[in-house]
């Protein structure tokens, strides 16, 4: 589950005593008044949340809400101008084995020399270490996460050859041998086939059973419901986020989608003109 | 150092210019050793460190640093002369250069960042301006005093043909140091090159990464400015990784290949050069390395034009067959009746009335049958054909396919129906079983053994 606010500041939820105590209940993702600006215009404002453990959340909104930008910044791939975001209770860069991320399939090159099997264990090298081989047990745990997506068949396949459906699975296996607690996915589901779909989804509850934890960025917004425990409503700020039956509302779908935010986006456009007469 | 330059190979007679060539082969001279071998080596650690840049897709970059080495070199020269040192010393050089090659790469990322340049208008200015400005330098120089500083442009053409024994023992270590390097952080460099984002997202710093290669590129470029100049050592990054990508789809194996080629490469061309003395060995060495990435063009396993040429053409002709096959099935179906027997694999069909099923023509018809004949899927008589009892499976097979892709298109693609035709003929080719039968299921709800066309067949008449 989701709820607007984090229910403990962050001061309580960094205090070890605390930390011990609650350890099973820990939320996987917690967000705090998250600003990031590109080149000074602001993409999120103020954005805070919070996930609950074992549940998967949707993230939902319209082009350029800053979905992605989101999970970058939880990633600490791109700087933030303010806020704060704990994993498990803790800095992310202490926390970095336990979060597994699937990135856009669009964001790298198919037609890279490498095969399936190599790619899925690249989710294993920070675990192989520098300096080391891929070795043979490293292999069968690749081997391991391919059969879970369904396409251990093409282990040896050359990724050029692959359709955008097996490309989808390829990336999620890749996450799935890190094993981790927490995954953050870029639309794992845009633009696969109904099979892929389906076992993309099972292998989700199947790990939503194992206590794993799931924030994915989706873009159909009919079956919300059916996959989701829970959404945030992303549109440049957090317009609602919680259960799906309590939050997932034509008025606050309206809010993310229909009438733009216009007081943030003029703001951003503002400073977008000011950024070219500097 | 710069050496004496050594006309090292020179003939009069055809004999003698046949001992040149064992001598050469056998690299029996000291001089030829040490250039081939020297060379040779560049081009292997090139082609290592190339492939990862060209798929990092920054081969670019080694072409700017290496361009905005050449200050470097004319301001250390001169730093040396005017403190009282030696102008020449290769190491007090080869600083400059590397400074001025990493402000040039610094200059590159600026420009795009800061001012939003966009990266190809910062490749270009930064390139020419540095590398103008060394001209300039070297120009300078010169007129300060004329004589000592000629082997200053040795650095932008090369000057393969007097490589020393010093400059042999430098290409070696710089070119052991970049192969171990590239052994040891091979999986990260790889997944680096792949997803740079998820490589940060597990903690691999991109700066440390990017900066290995970095280093990597202004190393070779620095070795290779002795050896072929500073304007030609990125063709050594370039052409064999480039070439690589022709023959193969696995990383380790394309490493290999381009270290292979860009070795090829160096080695052809020092002998070439050796040969023929006028010309000077950094661009024939480039022209062999071309050579090797044109042969791959034409003939690489993996992507190479002749073989995807004759794959399509393979394509084609069952392609063509199969058209065949289903325009003998087809009017054998016509010119019987009842559905029960249709498609009789004993009718007799005119090669004329084939004719006009199709807009091919006479010679190729008659090609078609002639090979499928051999093939025993259809038997001729005179002028007429029927098809054999397994070319009779086929067609039935392949007309089915045709009209079950054709009804779809009708039924649920919205399709006119005169573009049918055109667009079933396309595809029917490609269709799998598992879609084959999708479309049985959709289309006729149940299984019929050749489906009925939806279009109104005209008689031939």
């Amino acid at each position: 589950m989701v709820s607007d606010r984090p229910a403990t500041s962050p001061h309580s939820a960094s205090n070890p005593g605390d930390l011990g105590a609650n350890r099973p209940m820990l939320s996987p993702l917690q967000v705090w008044d998250l600003t990031v600006a590109y080149q000074r215009t602001p993409v999120l404002w103020d954005v805070a949340f919070q996930v609950e453990p074992a549940s998967l959340v949707a993230v939902v909104g319209p082009n350029g809400a800053g979905k992605s930008t989101l999970l970058r910044a939880i990633l600490n791939l791109i700087p933030r101008t303010s806020g704060k975001i704990q994993i498990f209770g803790d800095e992310f860069s202490a926390q970095r084995r336990r979060v597994g991320y699937v990135p856009q399939r669009e964001s790298v090159d198919w037609d890279f020399p490498v095969s399936v099997l190599d790619v899925v264990t690249m989710g294993l090298y920070r675990e192989i270490g520098w300096l080391w081989p891929v070795r043979k047990q490293h292999r069968a745990r690749a081997m391991e996460a391919l059969n879970q997506v369904g396409i251990a068949d093409l282990a040896h396949r050359q990724i050029s050859h692959l359709s955008g459906g097996q490309q989808q699975r390829t990336f999620l296996a890749r996450a799935l041998a890190q094993n981790a607690d927490l995954y953050l996915m870029d639309e794992p589901l845009a633009a696969v086939d109904a099979a892929t779909e389906l076992a993309i989804i099972q292998q989700l509850r199947a790990m939503k059973q194992q206590g794993k934890t799931c924030v994915v960025i989706h873009h159909d917004l009919q079956t919300v419901p059916e996959y989701f425990d829970s959404v945030l409503l992303l549109n440049m700020r957090v317009v609602a986020s919680g259960p799906v039956a309590e939050v997932f509302t034509p008025e606050n779908l309206q809010k993310t989608y229909g009438g733009r935010l216009t007081l943030l986006d003029e703001v951003s456009s503002a400073m977008r003109r000011q950024e070219k007469l500097l | 150092m710069i050496g004496p330059s050594v006309a090292w190979v020179a003939t009069e007679t055809s004999e003698e210019w046949l001992v040149a060539l064992w001598r050469l082969l056998t690299l029996a001279d000291y001089n030829s050793r040490v250039v081939i071998l020297g060379t040779a080596l560049l081009g292997c650690a090139a082609g290592v460190v190339g492939s990862f840049t060209l798929l990092r897709k920054r081969a670019l970059v080694g072409d700017a640093i290496s361009h905005a080495m050449l200050p470097g070199l004319g301001i250390a020269f001169l730093a040396a002369t005017l403190s009282g040192g030696d102008g020449r010393s290769l190491p007090i050089l080869l600083t400059g250069a590397t400074i001025s090659g990493l402000i040039g790469a610094a200059a590159i990322l600026g420009l795009r960042s800061t001012w939003r340049l966009s990266e190809d208008a910062a490749f270009g200015i930064v390139l020419s301006v540095f590398f103008g400005a060394g001209v300039a330098l070297l120009g300078v120089i010169q007129s300060l005093e004329a004589g000592h500083a000629a082997g200053l442009e040795g650095f932008i053409y090369g000057k393969t043909a007097s490589l020393s024994w010093t400059d042999l023992m430098a290409i070696i270590s710089a070119a052991a140091v970049a192969l171990l390097l590239c052994a040891m952080y091979f999986k990260e460099l790889a997944l680096l090159c792949f997803d740079q984002a998820y490589a940060e997202s597990q903690g691999y710093s991109k700066w440390w990464l990017d900066g290995l290669l970095m280093s990597l590129v202004v190393g070779i470029a620095i070795t290779g400015m002795q050896a072929v100049g500073l304007i030609l050592v990125i063709a050594l990054l370039i052409i064999p990784a480039a070439a690589a990508r022709f023959w193969t789809h696995r990383l380790s194996r394309q490493v290999l290949i381009s270290a292979g080629i860009g070795m090829a490469g160096c080695f052809g061309g020092g002998m070439a050069s050796a040969l023929l003395p006028n010309l000077p060995a950094g661009a024939v060495i480039i022209l062999a390395c071309a050579i090797l990435f044109l042969f791959s063009l034409m003939f690489g396993s993996a992507q190479g034009m002749v073989w995807r040429a004759i794959r399509r053409w393979q394509w084609q002709q069952i392609m063509l067959r199969q058209h065949l096959l289903r325009a003998v099935y087809e009017q054998a179906e016509t010119k019987t009746s009842g559905p029960e027997i249709a498609g009789d694999f004993e009718v007799r069909i005119d090669v004329a009335d084939l004719m006009i099923s199709r807009s091919w023509s006479k010679p190729l018809l008659e090609r078609l049958v002639d090979d499928a004949q051999r093939e025993g899927l259809v038997t001729r008589i005179g002028s007429q054909v029927a098809l054999s009892r397994s070319g009779w499976v086929q067609a039935k097979r392949l007309t089915h396919q045709h009209r079950l892709w054709e009804m779809y298109l009708i039924t649920h693609a919205d399709v006119a129906l005169q573009q049918v035709d055109r667009l079933a003929d396309d595809i029917e080719h490609v269709l799998e079983p598992s879609i084959i039968h999708e479309l049985e299921q959709l289309v006729q709800g149940r299984t019929v053994e050749v489906a009925k066309s939806p279009h109104q067949l005209p008689e031939p008449s």
